[in-house]
């Protein structure tokens, strides 16, 4: 596979920023040094670097309330990100929206959405602009297993197909929906056929070998734009994180969780690291340098200052009587 | 007198209505959770929904009445219309009331018309089990408590809780009403305890309590409100203001002659609800007050609301979000002077 060198670090340092990122949050979790639900991605990184990479940097995406990967990947400030999941006021969202709304509009994310399913309606409107206007940007919504059973999903399927609107769904199958295995409540033989309904090009990938991820997204892009048409992409992974810090996961029986390490994302691209020919040096600066990097996002996020009780009369509308607020 | 927490009233009260009634089933994104694995049945784990309410009741009744959902409230939430319609006596659980969006129009078009538009002839027997409220650092998108988005509706019955008597003697109502009920659990409130009699009967939707008997000023106090509105109270009396509090419990129907009786005694009044103020339950009390105690009133009816903006994350802006005993107080202090 041909990446340039300077994506090749890119993908390592993501890939290892988001581990250690989640990591650290699942430690000051336990400790509740910081407030309300955190949903964490650790088995996703493959699938949000993969993606990533594939994009360019003002592309569109949506994400889920298990964004903290996305958004890293996709080049949100890691200080204004873990600003946010403390609820500062230098926060990427001021601290209104907290770790389930990480997103910044300006990095191409339309929003990170606490309501399963949320997110394909509006990137399809994203993607829809895009071919009005004739842009270049592309489109890409990122939903769960569980999110395949709720109607938004499907509409927007249906009207992306209808329309010939050239975007990716992004299926990350983790294996669980909450404390529900996707086999359970699955209808069909392999997730990705659902999309047949819709007469739709689906691929399936290993969402742990972030490179194959990478490859079936870039090809998926050319082709979604050469064919009009949207492309549904199942990646498998999965989710060592519970539904959320403090889940005791004990539906996810031992044995699976050890098998399911044999594909850890960051093992799978660490045994890749020689065919890319990196030396372990190498391999190990990006380790300190992300290290670092989250060290110094998490020291500058404890040190900022609390929004004041009035911002949050602030950003309700455009324009609006002040005084009617509050 | 046994003492239980809110959630285990209401986890009694589905199990007590379970035993009685062989139609009631329960439908819901993980009621069960990982015990439906079959592994685990048998095993203490269950998810029992995030908040571990419905936990065992899948062991003691089964799948067949128990049934996990996907994630398609509109799905399911129809079909407790029709099941309702047919026969049973469906409980959904609408794991956070915020996403009510997904799924509302089989309450509002559906479930709610149903008796209405077709001459009176079917019942809809349901009850939908929501989690409602701020202080939970959860969100714009999981803290809403939209009460009022309920009771505006004819034909849906809307029920809001504060203590664990309340919660399963309401709650045992509601399942065996033959309307449909939004029955509202405030989740800063589960783990809080009351005494809780043995063998407690339903109690009718449609009374109000009076939490505190006193003179000088009526609260008329919203679920969780019911906890500041009381510490307030508290506080007033060492300065010798005798506050009386009503927590209505049941939005539609509401008891407004007991809400009326306390204000022609105290002729003052204060609303705390904490959701926004526009068409919010404090804003249609306080016209309901307005049109019906108008020369009993000696003050300005006061509404102490959340402001008009979504929940946000941050303690500090959620905290100010929320009504507090301190501008309980301010707020009750204002009125009296008049
Ligand atoms: C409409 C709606 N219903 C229910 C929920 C509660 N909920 C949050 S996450 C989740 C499971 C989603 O699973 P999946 O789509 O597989 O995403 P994952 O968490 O595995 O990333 C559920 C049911 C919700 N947020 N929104
Ligand atoms: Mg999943």
């Amino acid at each position: 596979m041909n990446i340039d060198q300077n994506k090749l670090n890119w993908i390592y340092k993501k890939l290892f920023t988001i581990r250690f990122f989640e990591e650290r949050i699942k430690k000051i979790a336990k400790e509740k040094l910081v407030p309300g639900y955190l949903h964490t991605c650790i088995g996703s990184e493959a699938i949000c670097v993969g993606v990533m990479s594939a994009l360019n940097n003002d592309d569109w995406i949506s994400s889920t309330y298990r964004n903290h990967g996305h958004a890293i990947a996709k080049n949100c400030e890691l200080k204004e990100i873990t600003s946010e999941i403390f609820g500062r006021s230098t926060g990427i969202c001021k601290g209104k929206g907290g770790s389930m709304h990480i997103s910044d509009f300006d990095k191409g994310m339309l929003g990170s959405f606490g309501i399963v399913a949320a997110g394909p309606p509006v990137v399809l409107g994203a993607a829809l602009q895009e071919k009005i206007n004739k842009g270049s940007k592309n489109s890409v919504t990122f939903f769960g297993d569980g999110a395949i059973h709720n109607g938004a999903f499907h509409e927007a399927a249906g009207l992306a197909k209808l329309w010939d609107i050239p975007m990716l769904f992004v299926c990350e199958n983790n294996g669980y929906a909450e404390a529900t295995a996707t086999d359970w409540h699955l209808n069909t033989k392999n997730l990705s056929d659902i999309s047949r309904a819709y007469d739709m090009i689906s691929y399936r990938g290993d969402g742990n070998n972030v490179f194959e991820v990478h490859e079936i997204t870039k090809n998926a892009l050319i082709e979604s734009k050469e064919k009009n048409t949207p492309i549904f992409i199942e990646f498998k992974n999965y989710r060592f994180s519970g539904q959320y810090e403090g889940d005791t996961q004990l539906y996810q029986p031992l044995e699976e969780i050890n098998e399911a390490k044999k594909n850890d994302p960051i093992k799978i691209a660490l045994e890749k690291a020689i065919d890319y020919k990196f030396s372990s040096i190498e391999i190990n600066n990006l380790k300190k340098q992300a290290l670092n990097d989250v060290e110094e996002a998490f020291k500058f996020a404890e040190t900022q200052p609390w929004p004041k009780p009035e911002d949050s009369l602030n950003d309700v509308y455009v324009n609006y009587p002040k005084n009617l607020i509050l | 007198m046994p003492i239980l927490t809110v959630k285990e009233a209401i986890n009694q009260a589905l199990v007590e209505s379970f035993t009685n009634d062989k139609n009631v089933i329960l439908m819901g994104e993980d009621i069960a959770g990982g015990k439906g694995r079959e592994q685990y049945q048998g095993t203490q784990d269950a998810w029992g929904g995030p908040f571990g309410v419905t936990q065992g009741l899948l062991t003691k009744f089964g799948p067949e009445r128990v049934r996990d959902t996907t994630i398609a409230e509109a799905g399911f939430f129809g079909a407790a219309v029709g099941a309702a319609m047919t026969g049973l006596r469906p409980i959904v659980e609408l794991m956070y009331v915020d996403f009510a969006g997904v799924c509302f129009d089989q309450l509002m078009n559906q479930a709610a018309k149903m008796r209405y538009m077709f001459g009176g002839k079917q019942n809809v027997p349901m009850v939908v089990r929501t989690v409602v409220g701020a202080g939970f650092r959860a969100g714009s998108e999981h803290s809403q408590t939209l009460y009022s988005l309920y009771t505006h509706i004819p034909g849906l019955k809307v029920v809001a809780p504060y203590d664990a008597i309340d919660a399963k003697g309401l709650l045992l109502s509601s399942i065996i009403d033959n309307d449909p009920v939004i029955f509202m659990e405030h989740k800063r409130l589960y783990m809080t305890k009351c005494e809780v009699p043995e063998n407690l009967k339903p109690i009718p939707l449609g009374k109000g309590r009076i939490r505190k008997k006193g003179k000088d000023i009526t609260i008329v106090a919203i679920q969780r409100m019911n906890l500041f509105a009381e510490e307030a109270a508290n506080l007033l009396a060492d300065e010798d203001i005798e506050c009386e509090i009503i927590d209505p419990r049941t939005y539609s129907p509401l008891d407004e002659s007991l809400i009326y009786e306390s204000v022609k005694k105290t002729g003052k009044v204060i609303i705390i609800d904490e959701s926004n103020p526009k068409c919010s339950l404090a804003s249609e009390i306080s016209s309901l007050i307005s049109e019906n105690c108008f020369t009993d009133l000696k003050a300005p009816i006061l509404k102490l609301t959340a402001p008009h903006t979504p929940v946000p994350f941050s303690p500090p802006m959620e905290d100010f979000y929320i009504p507090s005993t301190k501008k309980i107080i301010k707020g009750i202090k204002t009125i009296l002077k008049y």
